[in-house]
């Protein structure tokens, strides 16, 4: 890491867990190479911190499980502390499952993230490959305003686009807004500056020599960026995709305001609305809650080390 | 079948895109050399002037402008320049004023608080053996993994309210009333000393924790062994240490970290928004803004509140350019 408030990415595997293979080093006593006897307090110390810090889950997972008369009449923690007095059941999931209308809202989630992911790499890619291997004027002040352009918050757009997707609708008769494109043109479009920085520093590192080459044996620029460019840049590609999905996919402002409720409506939408419903109980909003969380769990875990690699590329977001 | 429609309007509009480049190409391969060199860049760059022009550049300065009209009440007329009149309304309204104080408290606690809590973790990760280092850490940073939806439900079931009387089935008031046994505390409606919007901070800080946490480890792993070897020879005690030796030397990241959560509170709408929906003095500048456009059906208000959300975010941008052309010098 640079000591720049703008960090590099790091896409290499040394950025995450690899490293702390050497650092089994034992800071508080040089002498004393015995790790497991000082590290027993320090253990038990982060091993309660990182308890403490899934019972807010755990609180929720558990009222997911019991029965709506459990969970008015007693906290989750009594069904811990006394499982076999509980009625256990999984009834909530069908229940949540049927409010979140979850066969729908899956697939509009899949139906915005999926794009909002690909869109904007492909795009960054070709603005990337600009950046790094096109000689052009004003290049540096270009690069400069996507610097810049990565902060800026998306409330900026969201009332001059509603404007322009209603005046579309009004003058061609094509309705955007309530459809996934008016959800994945947004998304893309503010995912552009950062990844075209995060690309842009990966190609940065590729070697020139090789696209010389190409040029020499008659490889136009088109080609060498696909077959070329592109394959070598995966690292980068997959740790900004990862990151982007997860945003997309946890995303509610954008989803609420240019889908908004209605037979497109993405996941967070119907959580948001389950929400609303506690009055029918929290095991039913809490199964919800899990319902939706298991898409950016199955990636969390699986794909751990990318996420955490793609965080580290990406933390200017 | 939403589902296949919207697949295969996917792979046309990808595909039609691909063709347009592809079809440009060809034709500035086949211009004379001096002009290739010169219209290549632009082909490359094409969809993202294109994109950025019509969906972030446009929509910046309308905003902008919108920010000086007033959109009449009556359908079919247009908006009327009003000046700063919806700055005036804003800046003269306590209720505002409250939001800005909120927004100012938010950028101070979350980042420091994330900063604090992820070194914390960070230190003491780094003395344990890998297995439970990666164990502990992934704990830390699973949070991290869920939308802000799925976490104000999260914590709506710790800091909610049941009357006296009834089962305390939300944990802070059962442990509250275990505890003092006094009766239960409507937390998030407890604007004193901003109360609630504290308790909210400490959402966003579980959530941002796990990134600050990955980020300063990473950069504490980087400190040269030889550093802290001398430090030891020098007697130093662990605190100081660590104040004095480690410290220094990954203060770049404590920066970029600290920004970079900044940044994400200064946007932050869904957990706000989905905890209290900014009642109860709880609002923010980003809630604010959706108040005024969609509650209040007020655009050119709406717009002001962009423009000050955006004024407080421009030092951060300037920042960000002219640390990144020093680092570009260095290289």
């Amino acid at each position: 890491m640079s000591s720049t408030p703008i960090p590099t990415p790091t896409v290499d595997p040394a950025s995450g867990s690899t490293k702390a293979v050497v650092t089994g080093r034992s800071r508080k006593d040089p002498q004393n190479r015995d790790k497991s006897k000082p590290h027993v307090l320090v253990t038990i110390l982060m091993g309660v911190i990182a308890v403490a810090w899934l019972i807010p889950l755990v609180g929720l997972l558990v009222t997911s499980f019991r029965s709506r008369a459990d969970v008015d009449a007693t906290g989750w923690w009594t069904a811990l502390l006394n499982p076999f007095a509980q009625d256990w059941t999984f009834e909530n999931f069908a229940s949540a499952w049927d409010a979140i209308d979850a066969g729908t809202t899956f697939w509009n989630s899949v139906a915005v993230t999926v794009p909002a992911t690909v869109l904007p790499i492909l795009v960054a890619a070709m603005a990337a490959y600009a950046f790094s291997f096109l000689q052009f004027r004003g290049k540096e002040i270009y690069f400069g305003i996507v610097l810049g352009l990565m902060i800026v918050p998306v409330q900026l757009a969201i009332i001059p686009i509603l404007q322009l997707f209603v005046w579309i609708g009004n003058n061609t008769g094509v309705q955007i807004i309530g459809e996934y494109p008016a959800a994945y043109i947004v998304h893309s479009t503010f995912a552009l500056p950062l990844a075209i920085y995060i690309l842009r520093n990966y190609m940065q590192t590729l070697p020139v020599s090789l696209i010389e080459a190409a040029r020499v044996d008659g490889a136009s620029h088109f080609q060498i960026f696909w077959r070329l460019i592109v394959p070598m840049s995966v690292p980068a590609l997959a740790s900004f995709a990862i990151f982007q999905f997860l945003w997309v996919w946890n995303d509610f402002l954008v989803a609420y305001i240019f889908i908004q409720s209605g037979p497109n409506a993405v996941m967070t939408q119907g959580l948001y609305t389950l929400m609303g419903q506690f009055g029918q109980g929290w095991q039913r909003v809490a199964a919800g809650s899990f319902i939706t969380l298991v898409v950016p769990l199955v990636i969390f875990f699986a794909l751990q080390r990318f996420f955490v690699r793609g965080l580290t590329a990406g933390s200017v977001k | 079948m939403a589902i296949l429609s919207a697949i295969i309007s996917v792979i046309i509009g990808l595909g039609i895109s691909l063709v347009i480049f592809w079809a440009l190409n060809w034709l500035v391969e086949r211009t004379s050399d001096r002009w290739k060199s010169r219209l290549l860049p632009y082909v490359f760059l094409a969809p993202v002037i294109v994109l950025i022009a019509i969906f972030l550049l446009y929509p910046a300065i309308r905003t902008f402008i919108d920010s000086f009209l007033q959109q009449s009440q009556r359908r079919g007329e247009g908006p009327t320049f009003v000046g700063l009149d919806n700055y005036i309304d804003l800046f003269t309204d306590p209720g505002f004023l409250g939001i800005l104080l909120n927004n100012v408290l938010w950028v101070i606690v979350v980042p420091t608080g994330a900063v604090i809590a992820g070194l914390l973790v960070a230190i003491l990760t780094d003395r344990l053996g890998k297995r439970r280092e990666t164990t502990f850490k992934a704990m830390i940073f699973l949070p991290m993994a869920i939308s802000g939806v799925a976490a104000a439900v999260t914590w709506r079931f710790i800091y909610f309210y049941a009357p006296p009387g009834n089962p305390q089935i939300y944990s802070l008031n059962a442990i509250w009333t275990a505890v003092t046994g006094q009766d239960p505390v409507p937390w998030l409606t407890i604007d004193a000393a901003r109360l609630n919007s504290f308790l909210i901070m400490f959402i966003v800080i579980w959530l941002q924790t796990g990134f600050a946490m990955v980020l300063l480890s990473a950069a504490i792993k980087g400190v040269p062994e030889e550093t802290l070897e001398a430090a030891r020879l020098d007697g130093c005690s662990e605190r100081r240490t660590f104040f004095h030796v480690i410290v220094p030397q990954i203060r770049g990241t404590i920066l970029a970290v600290f920004i970079t959560i900044l940044i994400v509170v200064m946007k932050l709408f869904d957990i706000v928004y989905a905890m209290t929906g900014g009642q109860y003095n709880t609002s923010v500048l980003a809630v604010e803004f959706y108040t005024q456009l969609f509650s209040f059906q007020n655009p050119g208000k709406a717009a002001a509140v962009v423009m000050v959300l955006m004024v407080a975010i421009t030092p951060i941008i300037i920042y960000q350019v002219r640390s990144y052309k020093a680092q570009e010098e260095l290289r």
